[in-house]
């Protein structure tokens, strides 16, 4: 090759940027490495052992058995555990179009011309984010009560049979839609303005500008935004939890995350814990993998007709 | 290389600096005190008032301080948090139990036993209070207080309709349709989803035993006749709509209790210590009464929590937690301050005796001879044999099955079948001996 005059100038400084880089990467690999890697290892081996008492009345010492499979079996033949994956699947189906419609909808009126008190509608919507989860869930929990409700709760059943996954799916929705709100509208911030003016020029409204020009162009905004309202939809615990006190509508087991947690820290099987989390890794890259192959493929086909 | 140099050192200097932050975050806990220093207990107890009678110990004893934390959890939760602690080895010294979860610790390793620090305690007990604490000849906790059922009723509202205290069940169930039928907006109680060992005191009264022992085989009965009779009985009550079906210590029940809407409480002999809390405008109009029998006359009431003080495996000072405990729990001086301060009902026999008991709690001022009646009822108050090694599933399987069929208007009788279902597969996969 002819370039053996030049790469001696290039060689060091390519070692010393690598170096450098592996420096300054490696805290953050260090904690993903202890705090997310082994764990999740530590998780897997606890999945395959199981507990057993050694005889006497209380059990005497206790000692913990390898099984291998076995508590995997349990929690894909557990019916409950799937009644479980079903509810949060529903509440899933409830609340992301609605995140998703609702963070579209914002971002596009408060980028529209003409519209007013911008930054104050903006805090508005992004202020229910501020709200730590459970906290947010007590004040709607209070909001549903028959007792304590101001907004009809002696009339609508809100912790009743159907109703319970709406009120839950909103409670969700409400917190979660001025985060995805400021990603889009980040996004159609950062939209050539050029292209408005020819539009208006052609005789676009701003509704046929909105939907038709600043909604295809941040589409790899609104994929990502569907993607974490997925993520945050198969992790569902926060809402259900600190709503089970308040109604019988909410077992323990209401969702998949709240078996995991009964199945480790109130049942005292760890192991059978782990091995019901360990499934519910394997079924969220599953969603993940599922969203990303649908979102590039819509892309693809969008690109492929302009 | 000026630049090259100065870029290296900057980039260096900052991983030693994360670097070294995160060693910063390893470091060792403090070492503990030598046994010639004064020895610190941790001690972990959600009564209201504790701190006051932890000071007295605290100035009296100043070689034993004992440092008081207190919960924000459920009982419940905090048994199963003691036992993830133990396998940390990170418990405190001193651990405030209810009965029914004592089992559960014992089972686990976490609770030693006491006789071989203070060897007279049994003398200080009576047999009831004991039953719950002794278990193959070893003292795992020095009993606090003693629960039986009360029942709790509104007498400004009972007088006004020409009630009295009902005497056996069939005079409750036709006191809460009487009081439903006056005014739709009220109810005379509601059946808690929530609250296993309520319904457990309620099974006890009827006759139920869950659970006994013989030699090292345990027989499980959650679902057997007595309990089936409870389960049928209010479920008869919410179907016709004159009991409600909302758990108890919820902010709904609490505005309930406060504004009127629930008039009556089956509740223990601790309730005037919570009443302040959940319903405070309603202080001196509820009157205290022994709970109705399933036949007239029988005494017979059931069992609703109280709890038992033990000191941890993972404590370093046993011997003086043990005498803590009990100075905490026989000692007069002590006593007089838990019945005055924290309303309790003392399990110690020489407690029962004190003159405290003649003044009654803060909240049951309109009820003076209100620690006669629970005396009247104590000696009375049935027990299961013996708490189960898992009660804690067992407790779940409550709360889930009793949620789903209040919710689902299905059999509560079939929700018992399926807690004994829950119960015994959990011991016989842990390899207890269990014959149903």
């Amino acid at each position: 090759m002819s370039v053996t005059s030049t790469a001696p100038a290039r060689r060091p400084r390519s070692l010393h940027s690598t170096r450098i880089a592996v420096v300054l990467v490696a805290p953050a690999v260090i904690l993903l490495a202890l705090f997310t890697i082994a764990p999740g290892v530590y998780a897997f081996v606890l999945s395959l052992l199981q507990q057993r008492v050694s005889g006497g009345l209380f059990g005497g010492e206790t000692t913990e058995v390898f099984v291998g499979f076995a508590n995997y079996a349990a929690a894909l033949g557990d019916g409950e555990f799937w009644a479980s994956i079903g509810r949060m699947l529903l509440v899933a189906v409830i609340g992301v179009p609605a995140t998703v419609l609702l963070a579209a909808l914002f971002a596009l009126c408060l980028d529209a011309r003409g519209a007013r008190l911008v930054g104050f509608a903006r805090i508005a919507i992004f202020l229910p984010y501020a709200v730590p989860g459970v906290i947010a869930s007590l004040l709607w929990g209070f909001l549903y009560l028959p007792a304590t409700s101001p907004i009809g709760g002696d009339v609508v059943d809100f912790f009743g049979s159907p109703m319970i996954f709406f009120a839950v799916a909103n409670i969700a929705v409400w917190g979660v839609v001025g985060f995805n709100m400021v990603i889009l509208y980040t996004a159609v911030r950062g939209l050539p303005a050029e292209i408005y003016d020819a539009a208006a020029l052609d005789g676009a409204s701003e509704l046929q500008i909105a939907l038709r020009i600043k909604l295809p162009m941040i589409r790899p905004a609104i994929v990502m935004v569907t993607l974490f309202s997925v993520l945050g939809a198969l992790q569902l615990y926060n809402e259900p939890t600190a709503l089970r006190p308040l109604a019988n509508a909410i077992t323990s087991s209401w969702v998949p995350l709240m078996k995991v947690y009964s199945q480790a820290f109130v049942e005292n099987d760890v192991y059978q814990g782990a091995a019901s989390a360990l499934v519910i890794v394997v079924l969220t890259v599953g969603a993940t993998v599922l969203v990303n192959v649908i979102g590039s493929r819509i892309s693809a086909a969008a690109e492929r007709a302009e | 290389m000026k630049k090259r140099t100065l870029r290296s050192m900057v980039a260096v200097a900052g991983a030693a600096t994360i670097g070294a932050g995160l060693l910063a975050g390893c470091s060792p806990s403090s070492p503990d005190e030598g046994s010639d220093g004064p020895v610190t207990l941790s001690f972990v107890s959600w009564d209201p008032h504790m701190d006051e009678i932890v000071d007295v110990w605290n100035e009296e004893n100043p070689d034993i301080q004992v440092e008081l934390s207190t919960p924000s959890e459920s009982a419940d939760e905090l048994v199963t948090k003691f036992i993830t602690q133990h396998q940390a080895g990170a418990n405190p010294d001193i651990v405030k139990v209810e009965y029914q979860s004592l089992p559960a610790l014992i089972s686990n390793g976490v609770v030693v036993d006491l006789a071989q620090y203070v060897p007279d305690l049994s003398s200080r007990f009576d047999d009831a209070s004991l039953a719950q604490v002794e278990f193959e000849g070893k003292v795992y906790g020095v009993p606090q207080d003693f629960a039986p059922l009360v029942f709790f009723y509104r007498q400004d509202v009972f007088d006004s309709l020409g009630l009295s205290a009902p005497a056996t069940w069939d005079d409750y169930a036709a006191a809460a349709r009487a009081i439903h039928a006056a005014n739709p907006a009220q109810y005379l109680g509601t059946f808690s989803a929530g609250d296993p060992g309520w319904f457990a005191g309620l099974a006890q009264q009827a006759g139920a035993n869950w659970w006994s022992a013989s030699g090292d085989t345990w027989t499980v009965a959650v679902n057997d006749a007595a309990s089936k009779k409870v389960a049928d009985y209010w479920q008869g009550l919410i179907s016709e709509g004159v009991i409600k079906s909302d758990p108890f210590w919820s902010t709904q029940w609490s505005a309930e209790m406060n504004d009127g809407t629930l008039v009556g409480w089956v509740s223990a002999a601790w309730a005037p210590a919570q009443l302040p809390n959940i319903a405070a405008d309603t202080a001196g109009k509820w009157v205290a009464a022994p709970v109705p029998a399933w036949t007239a006359g029988d005494p017979a009431t059931g069992i609703w929590g109280g709890s038992a003080m033990a000191v941890t495996s993972d404590s370093k000072h046993p011997q003086q937690a043990a005498e803590f405990l009990e100075w905490l729990n026989t000692s007069d001086e002590a006593l007089s301050a838990q019945i005055s301060k924290i309303n309790v009902y003392p399990a110690a026999t020489s407690g029962r005796e004190l003159p405290e008991l003649d003044a009654p709690p803060a909240f049951m001022s309109n009820q003076p001879d209100y620690y006669q009646v629970v005396a009247q009822v104590a000696p009375n108050a049935k027990s299961f044999d013996i708490w189960g090694p898992d009660a804690t599933v067992t407790f779940g399987a409550y709360r889930d099955g009793f949620a789903n069929a209040l919710q689902n208007g299905t059999s509560l009788s079939d929700a018992l079948d399926a807690m004994q279902k829950a119960t015994v597969d959990d011991m016989t996969k842990l390899g207890f001996t269990v014959e149903e």
